[in-house]
């Protein structure tokens, strides 16, 4: 099936956009060759904040990469026909997903040829175990799953039960893989932005707001460049989703702050101060985070209202805003923020460096690489299959309708042709109507 | 798919995997095993029972990376210093304070077999070889 | 013989393994262990717990000097005057700094300026050791943290969840920063995290850290364990304080003010 991606319905362009990726991607690992052979000085990091822009997208990915799961939980468990036709859009973002959130480690590490000692050493009590355990899994059940179901949908037959299972699974472990990511901050003393209980669940809804977001601005993307239609039931059900979650965000963000400000601790106090208003002197966050601010309310005014939400335009503007807002709170400040103030009660700066940046972006085009060909896949086999997500019929389908159409009107029967592929999700859809 | 293309695939696949063997075969270096020099000071001054390395030659020529490997680990996390040899002598257990004690010549001891059979430990980033500092000699 | 594509997988995995189990069993250099027992230098002493007290009355800017001198000489550690790349075992902070949460608005400058001797304090909890993800840091028998450089893959999370920054990174070559190399320790690669050792490779064999040799008395060193070392006499006997006990981390470390 993987064939499908490579050479039915390629344009040129899509060529192209394949090799430009590529030479993206030959720059950062020019950077990252760069980056080992120099040591990590050339990187923003420092003694202070030891863990910087490469941790902090790390967090973001394993964010996306969850948030999947909010078509995957009611399409499994509640039998949410809607979101029928776009689960494996969920389960395949989240596989460029975790692959950058690896790579995002893999970069940070400063003896990557050591890096296996991980699994040689397994050690139980630290959270960046649990990390490197269940992100692989979360990887690879999601590969199974989101290959079986288009397989499946390729030979027009349902996936198999094992498929079902399988996907179930996977729920817990998108749950667990950001928890686990967040208890690699949250249980760090002396990291007062870090060590608070509400960050598991902070992180959480911040992904379940994300992730639909994205998928949300996918499926825009998809229906322009190839006529592929989500439905507008699953995109409607998708960006209420996104305002209950994205909602629940700010909420605990200002949870955040009632508790620093109103207790009036130092110690809660600076990572806020230093991100959003500036301390000691040190204030080159706080534009981010009047830009963060400025996109949290844009979101919230167009994702509360059902007016604003359900008109696709805004509502794809909401979707930018939200995805934006949660990568500069999350993928950029968050980490540097909890580390910037020092264990001396100084704040540390930092200044991202170019060969940072390429490296950051390199992964970007990574992911979006394996994106884009595993996208390419869901819509060549949705357009074979699938008739009913692409209203515009191909010339040749036209054909087919202009003799059925001559047919009817002159009243000559024919032996209908057995269906080439029945897709089992559109029968139970009809079913259930 | 023609099947000349395939036959074709097939003997570069073959080709390309068997790299590592046939590559041995036609290097002019294969076959002349180096020689190691055992010609330092130290070594130079031991005479009767006390010329020996930690272990029996032939053991150590094969296992010193398994010694050192367990001495790393004995030293580091067991605190566990002294090394007991089969035959009962007590060494400190030190790649840098009892190796080089004896094989101050690193360039024509250890290097010349590694780059021999092409082996590139990476004890040498940390632990200082005696040519870096000037050595024994 | 019939042979479909599962058949052929089944057949040459089992193939594959059993070589590769073969070339195992006859191969000695994979086969052998090694052959030599191990025992602890003569002169280590055993069951204790390694604790410090820095005697602020005695230590002077000039013996702190010292102290960072020989420790740094000794261990190989790179002298990089950039703070952001910086490599220390011991250094220099001021009271304000070392003791953030005892500082009030109103202390003089003379007391908040006054300089101190900071070390890594060998947690009895320590957070490195939980956080690591290889036990590259380990607290061992004698209650020193320790770190196996072999392990280090240079994640970071000691640093991140250090609540004292005794830690420091290897931002760069190492070697590239060193005058002369004391050719009895190893250095550093590039990538890893290092830190004080409390000297445990003197300490293994009976001998007292360098710090305290060099602070000729302004450093009390001993098993805080033994109410009748000379640490815990001084420790009972004087106003002693420790950094930032409120995180739970029980340092071992105790400053005399």
């Amino acid at each position: 099936m993987i064939e499908k991606a490579l050479v039915k319905r390629t344009s040129k362009s899509y060529w192209a956009w394949i090799v430009f990726l590529l030479a993206i991607i030959a720059v950062g690992f020019a950077a990252y060759i760069y980056q080992m052979t120099k040591g990590f000085a050339v990187t923003g990091m420092s003694r202070d904040i030891s863990w910087g822009m490469y941790i902090g997208h790390l967090t973001f990915f394993v964010g996306v990469a969850a948030g999947g799961v909010m078509i995957v939980l009611p399409y499994y468990l509640h039998n949410v026909h809607e979101y029928g036709r776009i689960t494996v859009v969920g389960e395949f973002l989240a596989i460029p997903a975790i692959i950058m959130a690896l790579l995002f480690v893999v970069v940070d590490i400063g003896s990557p040829m050591k890096l296996f000692n991980v699994y040689l050493y397994y050690t139980p009590h630290s959270m960046l175990c649990w990390d490197a355990t269940v992100l692989p899994i979360y990887l690879v059940l999601n590969l199974i799953v989101g290959y079986s179901v288009l397989q499946a949908e390729n030979k027009g037959v349902k996936y198999g039960k094992i498929v079902k299972t399988l996907a179930v699974i996977s729920i817990p472990f998108a749950f667990s893989i950001h928890i686990v990511t967040a208890w690699l901050y949250a249980g760090l003393p002396s990291r007062h932005y870090f060590l608070t209980a509400m960050l598991p669940a902070k992180f959480l809804a911040g992904a379940f707001a994300t992730g639909p977001s994205l998928i949300i601005l996918i499926c825009f993307l998809l229906k322009k460049l190839t006529g592929f239609d989500a439905g507008k039931k699953a995109i409607d059900m998708l960006a209420t989703t996104v305002a209950y979650a994205y909602t629940a965000t700010i909420f605990m963000v200002v949870c955040e702050f009632f508790t620093a400000f109103y207790s009036n601790v130092p110690g809660h106090k600076a990572a806020l101060q230093y991100l959003y208003a500036g301390l000691h002197g040190h204030n080159q966050f706080v534009p981010l985070m009047m830009l963060f601010v400025v996109l949290a309310v844009v979101t919230l005014l167009i994702m509360i209202p059902r007016q604003t939400r359900t008109n696709y335009k805004l509502l794809g503007f909401g979707c930018v805003a939200a995805f934006l807002s949660m990568y500069i709170e999350k993928g950029l400040t968050f980490v540097i923020g909890g580390l910037s103030e020092t264990p001396f009660g100084e704040i540390a700066p930092y200044h991202v460096t170019l060969p940072e940046v390429l490296i950051i972006v390199g992964i970007f085009a990574i992911g979006i690489l394996i994106a884009s060909i595993l996208f390419k896949l869901v819509v060549v086999v949705k357009k074979d299959m699938d008739t009913g997500a692409f209203p515009q019929e191909d010339r040749a389908g036209l054909a087919d309708r202009y003799v059925a159409e001559y047919n009817a009107a002159n009243g000559i029967v024919v032996e209908p042709k057995a269906p080439k592929a029945v897709e089992a999700v559109e029968t139970e859809e009809t079913k259930a109507e | 798919m023609k099947k000349t293309n395939i036959f074709i695939g097939i003997v570069i696949f073959a080709v390309l995997v068997t790299v590592p063997f046939w590559s041995v075969v036609f290097s002019p270096a294969s076959g002349a095993a180096p020689e190691v020099s055992l010609d330092t000071p130290v070594i130079n001054q031991l005479s009767g029972d006390d010329y020996k390395c930690v272990e029996d030659v032939e053991w150590m020529r094969a296992h010193h990376m398994d010694l050192l490997n367990d001495w790393k680990t004995e030293v580091v996390r067991e605190g566990n210093r002294v090394y007991v040899a089969e035959d009962g002598t007590e060494y400190l257990a030190s790649l840098q304070n009892t190796c080089f004690e004896c094989h101050s010549n690193y360039e024509d001891f250890c290097l010349k077999c590694h780059t021999y059979s092409e082996v590139n430990p990476t004890c040498w980033e940390c632990h200082v070889e005696p040519t870096v500092v000037g050595g024994a000699n | 013989m019939e042979m479909n594509r599962r058949k052929f997988l089944k057949l040459g995995t089992a193939a594959v393994a059993g070589v590769g189990a073969a070339v195992v069993a006859t191969n000695p250099a994979v086969a052998a262990a090694v052959d030599g027992a191990y025992k602890e230098a003569a002169n280590k002493r055993s069951d204790v717990t390694w604790g410090m007290v820095i005697d602020m009355n005695k230590m002077d800017e000039d013996t702190l000097n010292k102290c960072i001198e020989v420790c740094h000489k000794y261990h190989n550690v790179p002298n990089i005057d950039t703070k952001k790349d910086e490599v220390k075992w011991i250094w220099p902070e001021t009271f304000e700094h070392l003791f953030l949460d005892e500082v009030h608005e109103k202390m003089s400058e003379k007391y908040k300026d006054k300089t101190f001797m900071t070390i890594c304090n060998h947690c009895e909890e320590p957070v490195c050791v939980r956080v690591c993800p290889t036990k590259a840091t380990f607290k061992n028998a004698q209650g020193v943290i320790g770190m196996d450089m072999h392990r280090c893959i240079g994640c970071r999370n000691c640093m991140a969840a250090c609540p004292y920054g005794a830690r420091s990174f290897n931002f760069k070559d190492p070697r590239d920063y060193l005058d002369e190399i004391n050719p009895t320790y190893p250095t550093r690669m590039k990538g890893v995290v290092e830190k004080c050792n409390f000297c445990s490779e003197r300490l293994a064999v009976g001998e007292l850290p360098l710090c305290v040799e060099a602070a000729g008395g302004a450093i009390v060193f001993g098993d805080i364990n033994d109410p009748n070392s000379s640490v815990s006499k001084t420790i009972a006997e004087n106003f002693t304080l420790q950094r930032r006990t409120n995180l739970g981390t029980k340092p071992k470390v105790y400053y005399i003010v």
